[in-house]
This record gives C-alpha cells, sequence and structure tokens, in this order.
C-alpha cells in the first residue's frame, strides 16, 4: 500500500527541491498505470510494461515542464489541467481498447523476490523481504534521495533552485535544465508508480484506478517535511491507514471508515496549521522563474 | 479588447483541432464525433434545457473560481465546497415541510451557501492565518469534504429504510419547481445568471472588488496602498466557497432532491476551466459554463453514435486550460502586440503560486 505512494512522493520530493510544485502527479500516476497494463497486456511482457509506464510518466511531466519551466506559467492551474487531461486520456483510450463491457483484463503480477533466507524468518520475512523488485527499489530509494540531496553537489544546485533561483542562476547552475532534470526522474519515478498499482496491485486497469493516491503523495512531502526518511514515514502510516479501512469495511464497526480514508488529508491540514505552514518547504516554492 | 474575445475561441479552436488528431489516433471521424456532441446537447428542445440545466452549477462554481483567481487566490476546492454546501442543504432539507414554499427555499439555499463559505474560509483562515498555502489546503479539503459526503449518506442522514446509501428526500417546499416540465429547467439558473451580473458589479465596480484585484496583480503592492490583505484573503475565499456551495444547494434543491455519493462529477475542476476560458469576467463565465454545460450534456450522446466515451470532455477541458495559459505567456504577448497592437494583462494573475517563507 506504502510502495505507490512513496515511489510517487520521493519524486514530488526533488521536483519540490528544485522550487516547483507538481500537483498533477494524479496525472502521470494514472498514465502510467494506463501504459503499463496497455503494454503488458498486449506485449506479454512485465518489463515493457514498466518500461512504458516510465515513458508515459515523462512524457506527461515534460508537458508540465514546457509550461511552468520553460514559459513560467502557473503550477497550480497547470498541474490541475494535467491531470484532468490524463484523466480523460486513458479514459477515453481505456473504453477504446478494452472496450465497453467492463470486462477486467488481466495481466501477470511482477514476479516477487524473496531475498534468499531472509525471507524465511517468522512473521518478519514474509513482511520486509518478500516482496517485488519494485518495493526494494523504492525503499532503496529513500537513503540513495536522502544522500543525493543533502551530501553532494547536485543536491546542492537542486536545492540552491529551489531557495534562491536568481543566485543559482547567476552563478551558472542552469535553473531551467536543474528544474527540467528533476521533472523527468520525477516523471519516471510516478510512472512507475502507476505501474505498481497496475501490474503488482490490481493486476487491471479501471478508470481513475490511481483514486487520489497523487494527491496523498503530495500531503506525504509536507507531513515528511521535505525529508526523505520522513516522507517513508508518512507514507507507511498513510499506507497504513488505507490498509486498515478494508478490513474496518469488512468488519463493519462503530468507527466510519471514511475517517481513516480522510485521515491523510486531514492530518495534513493539522500538521500544515501545526507547524507555522511552509517553514520546512523550499523558499522559492511554486514561484516561476522568468530570467530578467 | 479585441484579443480578449479573439483569444479564447482561438484556444478553443486549437484544441478541437488537437481533439481531432487524438479522435483520429482512436479511429473515429472528428466531424461525426463533434457532430454528436452538438446534436446531443442542442438537437432539440429537451436537450436544450438539459443543456442549461446542466451549466448551471458550472456557473456557480465558475463565479467561485473566477473571484478567487482574479485575487491570486488559488481556490482548487470548488468541489468540496459544492459538497459540503448541498450536504447542508440535503441535511436541512427534509425538515422544512411545514414552512412556505418561499421560506424554505432561501432556508436551504442559505445552509448551502453557509456550508461552502464555511469550507471556503477556513481555507481563507489557514492562509490569513497560519500560512498555509490554500492550493494544498483546498484540494486536501476536497478529499475531507468527498468522505463527509461518503459517511452522512451512509450513517446519520441515511435514507430511514437503510436500503440505500442515499440521504432522505427533502421537503417538498424546498424543491426548486421544474418550469416547462417535463424538461428540468428551474429557477436556478435564474438566480446563476443574476449572482454572475452581481459578481461583475463586485468585482469591478465597487473598492473590495478594486482591493480584489490588486491583492491579484501585486500582493505586496496591494499591502502598501492600505489592503488589509488578511481579512480580504479570509473574506474572497468565504465568498468563494459560498457560491460554490450555493451550487450544491440548488442541485440537491432542484435536481437530485438528496444526497449521494458522487453527487459532482466535478464541477469544481472543470470550473477552472470554465474560468479561463472567461478570463476570470463573472459575466463571460455565464457562456463558458454554457459551453462546457454543452459538452457534458452531448457527451452521452456521443458515447452511444460514436462509440467515445464521455472522458472526452475531460480532455477538452484539460486541453483549454493548457492553450490557455500558453496564450498568456510573455512570448505570446509580444506575438499579440504585433498584430493587435495592445497591451493586456495576462487572465491568470501571474504572481506566485506559493508564497515564499
Amino acid at each position: 500500500m506504502a510502495t505507490p505512494i512513496l515511489l510517487a512522493a520521493l519524486g514530488e520530493l526533488l521536483v519540490e527541491e528544485s522550487g516547483v510544485v507538481n500537483i498533477g502527479i494524479e496525472g502521470a500516476m494514472l498514465s502510467g498505470a494506463f501504459a503499463a497494463l496497455t503494454i503488458a497486456y498486449f506485449s506479454g511482457s512485465t518489463a515493457l510494461g514498466l518500461a512504458g509506464a516510465i515513458v508515459a510518466g515523462v512524457a506527461i511531466n515534460a508537458i508540465f515542464a514546457v509550461l511552468v519551466v520553460n514559459l513560467a506559467v502557473n503550477q497550480v492551474v497547470t498541474g490541475t489541467a494535467v491531470s484532468i487531461l490524463a484523466l480523460g486520456l486513458t479514459g477515453v483510450f481505456y473504453r477504446k481498447l478494452f472496450g465497453v463491457t467492463g470486462k477486467a483484463f488481466m495481466v501477470a503480477p511482477i514476479a516477487k523476490i524473496p531475498l534468499g533466507p531472509l525471507a524465511r524468518i517468522p512473521l518478519l520475512g514474509p513482511v520486509l523481504f518478500d516482496h517485488n523488485p519494485l518495493v526494494y527499489f523504492t525503499f532503496i530509494l529513500v537513503p540513495a534521495l536522502w544522500y543525493l540531496i543533502a551530501r553532494t553537489r547536485y543536491g546542492l544546485r537542486l536545492r540552491a533552485c529551489g531557495e534562491r533561483p536568481e543566485a543559482a542562476d547567476a552563478l551558472g547552475l542552469g535553473v531551467i535544465a536543474t528544474r527540467w532534470q528533476a521533472l523527468i526522474v520525477s516523471g519516471a519515478l510516478t510512472g512507475l508508480a502507476g505501474a505498481f498499482l497496475t501490474l503488482a496491485y490490481a493486476n487491471t486497469f479501471v478508470e481513475n484506478i490511481s483514486a487520489g493516491r497523487g494527491f496523498v503523495a503530495l500531503s506525504v512531502v509536507i507531513v515528511g517535511r521535505w525529508n526523505s526518511w520522513g516522507l517513508a514515514a508518512a507514507s507507511i502510516l498513510f499506507g497504513a491507514a488505507m490498509a486498515l479501512q478494508f478490513g474496518l469495511q469488512a468488519l463493519g464497526t462503530v468507527v466510519p471508515y471514511q475517517l481513516f480514508l480522510a485521515l491523510p488529508y486531514a492530518l495534513t491540514l493539522v500538521v500544515l496549521a501545526g507547524f507555522g505552514g511552509q517553514a520546512a518547504a523550499p523558499s522559492a516554492l511554486g514561484e516561476p522563474y522568468r530570467r530578467q | 479588447m479585441l484579443s480578449s474575445i479573439v483569444k479564447p475561441f482561438a484556444a478553443l479552436a486549437l484544441a478541437a483541432a488537437l481533439i481531432s488528431i487524438v479522435l483520429a489516433a482512436l479511429g473515429a471521424s472528428p466531424i461525426g464525433v463533434f457532430a454528436a456532441l452538438a446534436g446531443g446537447a442542442f438537437g432539440s428542445w429537451y436537450a436544450c434545457v438539459d443543456t442549461l440545466v446542466k451549466s448551471t452549477p458550472l456557473i456557480f462554481t465558475g463565479l467561485a473560481v473566477s473571484l478567487a483567481f482574479s485575487g491570486a487566490l488559488w481556490n482548487i476546492g470548488a468541489d468540496g465546497q459544492l459538497m459540503i454546501g448541498a450536504i447542508a442543504a440535503g441535511a436541512i432539507g427534509p425538515h422544512l415541510g411545514d414552512f412556505p414554499h418561499l421560506i424554505a427555499i432561501v432556508i436551504i439555499l442559505a445552509a448551502g451557501a453557509l456550508g461552502g463559505a464555511a469550507w471556503g474560509g477556513f481555507a481563507g483562515w489557514l492562509r490569513a492565518r497560519r500560512d498555509v498555502n490554500e492550493v494544498i489546503s483546498t484540494i486536501m479539503l476536497n478529499f475531507v469534504a468527498i468522505q463527509a459526503l461518503s459517511w452522512v449518506v451512509h450513517g446519520p442522514l441515511m435514507e430511514p429504510s437503510g436500503a440505500y446509501p442515499t440521504s432522505a428526500p427533502i421537503a417538498s417546499a424546498a424543491q426548486l419547481e421544474f418550469y416547462f416540465a417535463p424538461s428540468r429547467l428551474n429557477l436556478g439558473m435564474l438566480l446563476a445568471i443574476v449572482l454572475a451580473g452581481v459578481c461583475y458589479l463586485l468585482m469591478f465596480n465597487t473598492s473590495a472588488g478594486f482591493e480584489l484585484r490588486a491583492m491579484g496583480r501585486n500582493r505586496r503592492a496591494a499591502t502598501f496602498f492600505g489592503v488589509r490583505i488578511p481579512a480580504l484573503t479570509v473574506w474572497v475565499m468565504a465568498l468563494s466557497g459560498a457560491l460554490s456551495g450555493l451550487g450544491g444547494a440548488v442541485q440537491v434543491s432542484a435536481i437530485s432532491h438528496r444526497l449521494y455519493e458522487k453527487l459532482s462529477p466535478g464541477w469544481g475542476f472543470e470550473a477552472i476551466a470554465v474560468a479561463l476560458v472567461a478570463r476570470l469576467n463573472p459575466l463571460a463565465v455565464v457562456p463558458a459554463a454554457l459551453l462546457f454545460g454543452a459538452l457534458d450534456n452531448g457527451s452521452q450522446a456521443m458515447q452511444r453514435t460514436q462509440g467515445i466515451s464521455p472522458e472526452l470532455v475531460q480532455v477538452i477541458q484539460g486541453l483549454v486550460i493548457l492553450i490557455i495559459l500558453a496564450f498568456d505567456t510573455p512570448a505570446w504577448s509580444r506575438l499579440r502586440e504585433q498584430i493587435f497592437g495592445d497591451d493586456e494583462q495576462p487572465a491568470v494573475p501571474a504572481v506566485a503560486a506559493l508564497p515564499a517563507a
């Protein structure tokens, strides 16, 4: 449950560190989910499906990047439009390719790779060490991205673009190029997050399969305080809340399951209101940058 | 002035051209699809009236978005505000049976407006007092509203038999009547048009409207000229929410008569396309909403005859927004100045989406 959210959130973290806020994550995720299923279904290859998801996610983010980075238009409105566009495109193409019968088009799930003897540890083994490669990849990304952002020259350049783009530009750091790079990598990660939904989780596609996970990823970045370890913790918390509501719905307890579905969003509001808003956010987050 | 009329049409034409490419890729005939859309929207008296009915919530939310965006307050939460307005209307509606018709209508619509105002005003307060960006808060409040609606129709407001996840029907005294029955045309449309005029006067003929537009152009400069930004932020967001909430209440009072999940098919997001096509001008919101209402209405017929799913309308919405944004960039402005020789402000204030910390 936590993996697709975390994967998309880590992509968004890179983008936000470079000073751009992309609320169109949902669009790249949906496109990745659709491309992965369609290509895996017709080619019979999971690997090609994953590659297709990366291409689709990058393509959606490239549209966003042209408008937001090159043309410096409003990031919020562009992100919303990209989400609506992807929702529409995937819906239209899905109906055209797979008909209106609603018949499920199943694909084989991504194979799990148990990590040798570790997976045989009672209780902990199946929980931690018996997953598909995307899960391992995602959790390796957490320390990797932390190191990249906090400890490398490239990370410094990324953060400079997010904190003081004018200064970064004056130093010849290439704000436009850096923001493009962040958006491309994020598109690939978000596309993979979508592929996880279709190839590992549902094994099929339905319209709007992402069901708001792109926006949960957005809140994960905020609740995780722009730190990849924090993002991992927040993703696991929100993933657990989503998993819990299915159990509650089946049990029919007095606690309404909607409470758990609303939890990520409500918690984001509480965190933002309680911690003095955007204190941990990059200073120039969301500001279009135009060279004078 | 000329280009402010030309530009939305140019954007729509470009969107239509791009859609044609998508349709050709799908193996459908673009002309057939556009003809089916037009036929479904305007092909008969009944279809025309239904287009008006489907446009009504888009006028309310389109006005809400125009108002907020004019002040550079990026209210992405019209959908949630509409839902909370609908919940307020649906909660009070069944208990209005003993009131005279007119009073009951006023109460149910006021409940909707207040509900929406509370939801929007809360986001405004978070922005003004807690420095919480309204984009994030309104997105989050949308999802909270979706879950709230789901909860009330499964829980406290569920209809007495408990068989369906809907609320009890509202009292007949609180129902906006249909004129020209069996069509569903009602006074909600008229109310929406009147409010468009009121919003126009508010924005362009009052000092509050001037302050709002000043805040949208340049928040810092507006502060220096004595605009009280925090108070204005709360008021504008509350008013924007009230318009959306009123749209939700009209929908409950006139059309659905009860609450159910997925009450809104995304009117709050479609409203962004409406507001941008209208270039944030409240009077232009009415024809822009009619256009998108017509697309919504025509999409059913398009699905029947052309086998293209109604999601095509969302593709059009997304494309139109992106094209209009691209048209408002400096590169285009220079080109436009060379052609039209005027110097016009962009529709969307080009200020920061998020405040600098």
